[in-house]
């Protein structure tokens, strides 16, 4: 196991970081001029990330796909920021907010960064203020509070239900400055897809100009990878259309490890699917399950409006379950308790897979103005997406794909295992464990970026300052660049008779029957083959309209789906190697009356999986847990 | 549900476009439009035929990147609404529908449906922030903010930079964008130090990038998917004014 070197600092959990900070060595101005960096991705770690280290002198060119990096899928996050500011003064702190993510986490994390995490995430908030991100405020002038996703303490920062976007906006002005004082080279509508790689370093990546379609070669002293999760791999999710994993997929071909595949984090409160031309999925507040309350229909198959069934024909499954936290379990319990109701055919709407969030209750005992000033915004979203007004008539909820907490491996540093070559924010694995907190996912990204990695990338490029920029027409460019051409080609010389979104359709629902929710060792065997048979259909049957010298949507979907193919396959491999259930990962043979069994004297490490070739079997490391600190628990909210 | 469409079709920059005509049959009324148009591309591939190019990405209405002229309209028939949160049950059955993209000198066409609205990252790189470095800062409650103007700043904040006020505007005026950003910070303590350089680096940066002048219609505030007021438009003349005169 000596591979995986998490490189966590000696001494007791308080000080690592800040003997980390006093001890770390450092590049002095002048040659933070001569060293270049670039980042993929422009949400809240990438973007927040790129002003930093601009701020701090380095030079800095930033690429994201979209046609601006405001655009990132960080802007959709509306519940709120987590910090350890303990402003309310109901007993919140650092060590506290570092307790609460790691048992969240179903102790699956790595406890020095998550104490890290938890000790930068009050400069956060400092910093977003200063810089203009209207946060909610109370009548003294002074910042609100609130509890989000049943903690017990009122952590949460937060700016209406945007706060995602404000953040986002936030760091987007910080990058905009860098670029206006040309410390920042920002290419727009530009996808990575190939990292290149000199004497085992990563020294560059290969981009493809979406635009006119013309890959470019850029190098950089260092690549961060800031690219975002892999929910697209299900093809429905409350990801953006255009989140993909082909940037940290294109990384580990190239000798980054993959931490954690199976972990993916599946959001109880989504608007259902309505039907098969369905493209995305809508996330509603997780917020609303404070005053809702879920139920079904006692009867299978029960088709009587909600109205007209009476109140001892329903069942309230979760109060009736998990009677202490009820409506409130935590998101991985509350969404399986749902796929269990509904694949009893007790499931609600056309097609029996949702459950309803009444506000009846409520509404009786707040009055309809308490529930209106609440969660108004929410129920005008729910109405114009599904045409029922949920005043009158209850919501109906499904689960979907959400978060996925495995990403790239990354030591303390949030150095990949290919020097060089950095992730931060939803793209690496490091922070949340097997589950991950609710307003804890834009703490996490802005850490990385303001935070962490100014500081840690420092220690790799103060031994690169006598390395020269090197010239893209070295070997190892021109072989990347070739190979990134050659796959396009291929992709484009199938000329088969299946659109790229058949096969993405396909792989999404292989994945969510035999890798979402619950999975079971027969289940991912069978899994694993389907892939293996839908790739292999992949390249001898997919059409791919127009030409790679022009803006092509198709061309550009094709690729990712591609990537997403051969992820699928390690997420089932991740899954079954891993006989335990924790978190969000389910394993139907690993339960203890009914619910989730986890095994730490087997399983408390993370799994790490080294690329060998498409085809054949990857390598799995595991790097051990260690708990100095807490102490494991099992988690229960009956 | 089934609908005519007349699509603006152009292979890049260079090309000059032109309207095509779409039949499309058996649309759910659940649909939203752009699963519409999801469709209809699939029957385009499917037919050997490209796909129609339309910028979209959350599909939640917030990130900003769908754009579209429906029926005449900056993100269509509904008001404070963006072309990805449009349903068909929106439309009636048998509709003609006229998809065009945004139109404006500032924003041009890259293909199809989707335009090039890079002047207003631009915009934003000549004053749109506070100047602050990462660390630098004081404790977040240092700085207390008046909650209305919190709230008023937060009505300000929420613009999604999707151009649909550019697009309405018959001059072609970026004035309800760029008043968003400048009263956001104008509102705020945060904003004072920077005030008189912000507006007037903005305001002359959208001069630069060709945009018309305001001559207050309205448009902008009417078609805007988020609702932004025109009434930060007077507070950006109020503070570029401030600027030039005190």
């Amino acid at each position: 196991m000596a591979v995986l070197d998490s490189k966590i600092p000696d001494g007791p959990l308080e000080t690592k970081w800040s003997n980390y900070k006093s001890h770390v060595k450092l590049v002095n101005p002048a040659n933070k001029r001569k060293l270049e960096i670039i980042i993929v991705g422009s949400g809240l770690a990438g973007s927040s990330a790129a002003a930093s280290l601009a701020e701090l002198g380095y030079k800095v060119k930033v690429f994201c796909y979209q046609d601006s990096p405001r655009r990132a899928h960080s802007i959709a996050a509306q519940g709120g920021i987590n910090a350890a500011k303990n402003y309310k003064n109901d007993g919140d702190s650092v060590f506290r907010l570092f307790y609460d993510t790691v048992k969240g986490g179903d102790f699956r994390s790595r406890e020095a960064n998550v104490y890290r995490l938890a000790e930068v995430s009050a400069n956060i908030i400092d910093q977003c203020v200063a810089q203009g991100v209207p946060f909610a405020r109370e009548y003294g002038g002074l910042l609100d509070n609130r509890s989000f996703g049943g903690a017990q303490v009122s952590r949460t920062f937060y700016a209406r239900g945007q706060t995602g976007q404000q953040l986002l906006l936030g760091a987007y002005s910080a990058l905009s400055r860098q670029i206006g004082l040309g410390n920042v080279t920002m290419y727009n509508r530009h996808e990575m897809i190939e990292v290149v790689t000199i004497d085992g370093k990563a020294r560059g990546i290969i981009a493809r100009n979406l635009v006119t379609g013309k890959l470019e070669r850029h190098f950089g002293h260092a690549v961060v990878l800031a690219t975002g999760g892999y929910g697209n791999v299900f093809f429905l999710s409350t990801n953006a259309m255009g989140c993909n994993v082909t940037a940290a997929w294109k990384a580990h071909k190239k000798g980054a490890f993959f931490a954690n595949p199976c972990y993916t984090q599946i959001h109880p409160t989504c608007v259902p699917v309505s039907g098969d031309y369905q493209s995305k999925l809508t996330l509603m507040s997780e917020s609303l399950r404070n005053d809702g309350r879920v139920w079904v229909p006692k009867k299978q198959g029960d088709k009587r409006a909600p109205k007209d069934i009476p109140e001892d024909e329903r069942d309230y499954y979760l109060e009736r379950k998990y009677p202490s936290f009820g409506n409130l379990s935590p998101r991985d319990i509350s969404s399986r308790a749902a796929k269990e109701v509904c694949d009893e055919g007790r499931g609600v709407g056309k097609s029996g897979l949702a459950v309803y969030l009444d506000f009846a209750d409520a509404i009786k005992r707040l009055g309809k103005e308490v529930v209106e000033a609440r969660y108004g915004n929410l129920f005008d979203m729910y109405k114009h997406i599904t045409n029922e007004n949920p005043y009158e008539v209850p919501m109906r909820i499904y689960p979907a794909v959400h978060y996925t907490m495995g990403g790239l491996w990354v030591d303390y540093n949030l150095m990949t295992t290919l020097p060089g070559l950095y992730a931060l924010g939803e793209c690496n694995f490091s922070d949340h464990g097997a589950n991950r907190l609710g307003a804890s996912a834009l703490m996490q990204g802005l850490a990385d970026g303001y935070f962490v990695l100014p500081y840690t990338i420092g220690d790799y490029l103060s031994g690169e300052i006598f390395t020269k920029p090197i010239p893209t027409d070295h070997p190892a460019f021109l072989e990347s660049e070739k190979a990134a051409k050659d796959r396009i080609e291929k992709l484009l010389a199938v000329k088969g008779n299946k659109t790229v979104d058949d096969f993405h359709k396909e792989l999404g629902k292989i994945m969510w029957e035999y890798c979402g929710m619950s999975r079971n060792a027969e289940g991912l065997k069978k899994a694993k083959q389907l892939i293996k048979q839908l790739r292999a259909e992949f390249w001898k049957n997919v059409r791919v309209t127009g030409g790679n010298d022009e803006f092509n949507v198709d061309l550009e979907k094709a690729g990712r789906v591609a990537d997403f193919m051969e992820l699928g396959e390690l997420m089932v491999d991740d899954a079954l190697q891993r006989n335990e259930s924790c978190g969000a990962h389910f394993r139907v043979e690993y339960q203890e009356e009914g619910e989730a069994k986890r095994n730490d004297a087997e399983y408390a490490y993370v799994s790490a999986w080294e690329h060998t070739a498409v085809d054949s079997e990857s390598i799995l490391h595991k790097e051990p847990l260690v708990f100095e600190n807490v102490h494991f628990a099992t988690r229960s909210y009956k | 549900m089934k609908f005519n469409l007349k699509i603006w079709r152009q292979k890049n920059a260079q090309s000059t476009g032109k309207m095509v005509d779409y039949a499309i049959d058996n649309i759910d009324a659940d649909m939203s439009f752009l699963e519409m148009m999801d469709i209809l591309n699939e029957q385009l591939i499917n037919k050997g035929d490209e796909p129609i190019a339309y910028d979209h990405d959350c599909r939640e209405g917030i990130c900003g990147m769908c754009s579209m002229h429906i029926n005449g309209r900056p993100h269509g028939p509904m008001h404070g609404t963006t072309t990805c949160q449009l349903y068909m049950r929106n439309f009636t059955d048998g509709e003609t529908i006229y998809i065009e993209p945004f139109r404006a000198n500032a924003f041009p066409v890259i293909r199809d449906l989707v335009v090039d609205r890079g002047a207003f990252d631009r915009i934003i790189q000549a004053g749109g922030f506070v100047s602050v470095n990462t660390g630098q800062v004081q404790d977040a409650n240092n700085i207390p903010v008046n909650k209305a103007d919190a709230d008023l700043a937060m009505d300000a904040a929420a613009c999604i930079g999707c151009g649909a006020c550019v697009a309405a505007c018959k001059n072609s005026s970026a004035s309800l964008f760029v008043s968003a950003k400048v009263s956001q910070l104008a509102l705020l303590p945060q904003g004072q130090i920077e005030a008189k350089e912000r507006v007037l680096a903005m305001v002359n940066q959208m001069d630069e990038e060709g945009f018309g002048s305001c001559t207050n219609t309205g448009a902008c505030e009417a078609e805007c998917p988020k609702e932004i007021s025109i009434s930060n438009i007077a507070r950006m003349n109020r503070e570029y004014y401030k600027a030039t005169l005190l």
